[in-house]
């Protein structure tokens, strides 16, 4: 294989790998807010403004992963 | 307003230097119209195909074209080109040491002076009529920049919010317009945090008044103090460590706001590019599911432009709390703020006893 086909390649495991973690950390979140407005409807929306924010936050670190991968995918 | 203007030209600054290397539309392409988003003009003067990824690139990355739809060429076409640089002759330039900085516009930065002068107009209509009990426009305004000072105050305590307020309302709301004005359809609007230098510029400037707010705040002795990560003297055999650490732990903040960002903007438009990009690469005929996938994207993006901005500000007013949070002269005036020590209102470390003389 040539190095062209394994970088893409490793781009596409690369994403693929990016949004198993990402969905992951971002499933475990859910779930845990939504034990949490369980548990206690009247802090949901306090709940949910934490959720917001940790969820853009994880989604940031992957996305760090994603461009990796974009980049080896367009550096033709 | 001021911070506005130096955002703008930093960013004009640094953006040019990509501009010089990014996807030059060397032969304007053959593109098939999409009537729906309108994201892809029709066919060109010059009927050469391209192929699909430089395509997404083309209008993701910055260039030198602004493609409008109107009246050119003796026909109604979706792309009529501007050429930004030939308007300008390539003469922005400025000469300094040896070194050029290539200041002719280009896509991003006429859309990063498009959402200043959206953000301006609508300000200053709003903030027209002040009253103790405010109507309309202004209404609506003071919801939003109370908001932002909501996050300032929580961040960084009450007395000192007021003070960065006017920097993070600046970067929030022009964070949020460039993201919102990068939704709209036509080539003519892309989305500038999408350009990394963009955000590299706004990240910078967080930066640069985080380590203004810490040095005001500690002196430059306890700033240096600090950046051996509260370790003590005696134990001093660990500061080559946790000097480069802390060093990098300073620079390593703005960069994940930068890349955050950027990143999020850039991977909603190509996700969108590529959903509506299946048409011409399957069949016409999947076009429903397409565009119906895509407006779920789109709405999605909506979100995530506020969210983003959201989360630039909370963190860069994170960041610049924890800068004050240090500060010494804080005891100086615990008579005025009834004993409030350390960031955010609601703390109760360290708060005197509330018989205070």
């Amino acid at each position: 294989m040539t190095n062209l086909a394994l970088s893409f390649l490793a781009a596409g495991i690369g994403a693929g790998l990016c949004v198993i973690g990402v969905g992951l950390g971002i499933g475990r979140l859910a779930a845990a807010a939504m034990e949490g407005t369980a548990r206690q409807p009247t802090a949901s929306s306090d709940i949910r403004t934490s959720m917001i924010i940790a969820s853009a936050l994880i989604e940031g670190a992957t996305l760090f992963s994603t461009v990796v991968c974009l980049l080896l995918a367009i550096k033709v | 307003m001021i911070a506005h203007a130096a955002l703008l030209a930093l960013g004009l600054t640094l953006g040019q230097h990509e501009a010089a290397g990014t996807v030059r539309e060397q032969n304007p392409q053959a593109k098939v119209e999409a009537p729906e988003h309108g994201e892809k003009g029709e066919a060109g003067e010059k009927a050469e195909k391209q192929d699909l990824p430089t395509l997404m690139l083309e209008h993701v990355a910055n260039g030198d074209t602004i493609e409008y739809p109107g009246f050119c060429h003796g026909r109604l076409a979706w792309n009529c080109e501007l050429n930004l640089r030939a308007l300008t002759g390539g003469r922005w330039v400025i000469h300094a040491g040896g070194t050029q900085f290539d200041m002719n516009p280009s896509k991003h930065t006429i859309m990063m002076w498009f959402a200043s002068i959206v953000l301006l107009v609508v300000f200053g209509v709003g903030a027209r009529k002040r009253a103790v009990v405010p109507h309309g426009l202004y209404n609506f305004l003071e919801l939003l920049v109370q908001f932002v000072r909501d996050i300032a105050i929580s961040n960084m305590g009450k007395r000192h919010a007021d003070r960065f307020v006017p920097y993070l309302c600046s970067a929030f709301f022009f964070i949020l317009f460039m993201n919102l004005l990068g939704l709209l359809p036509f080539t003519l609007f892309s989305v500038a945090t999408g350009n990394i230098s963009v955000t590299v510029a706004l990240a910078g400037f967080t930066f640069i008044i985080t380590q203004y707010a810490a040095i005001k705040e500690q002196g430059i002795g306890g700033y240096f103090a600090h950046l051996t990560g509260g370790v003590p003297k005696s134990l001093w055999w660990i500061w080559p460590i946790m000097i480069p650490v802390e060093v990098m732990g300073l620079f390593t903040k703005p960069f994940a706001l930068t890349v955050r960002l950027f990143a999020n903007m850039v991977a909603g438009h190509f996700v969108i590019l590529s959903l509506l990009g299946l048409i011409f690469a399957i069949s016409f005929w999947v076009f429903p599911v397409s565009v119906a996938i895509a407006m779920a994207m789109f709405m999605l993006e909506i979100f995530v432009a506020f969210v983003q901005a959201y989360i630039f500000t909370m963190l860069s007013a994170l960041f610049i709390g924890l800068g004050l949070a240090h500060g010494h002269d804080e005891e100086e005036h615990s008579e005025q703020s009834g004993g409030e020590h350390g960031v955010g209102e609601d703390s109760y470390v360290g708060r005197k006893v509330p018989s205070h003389g």
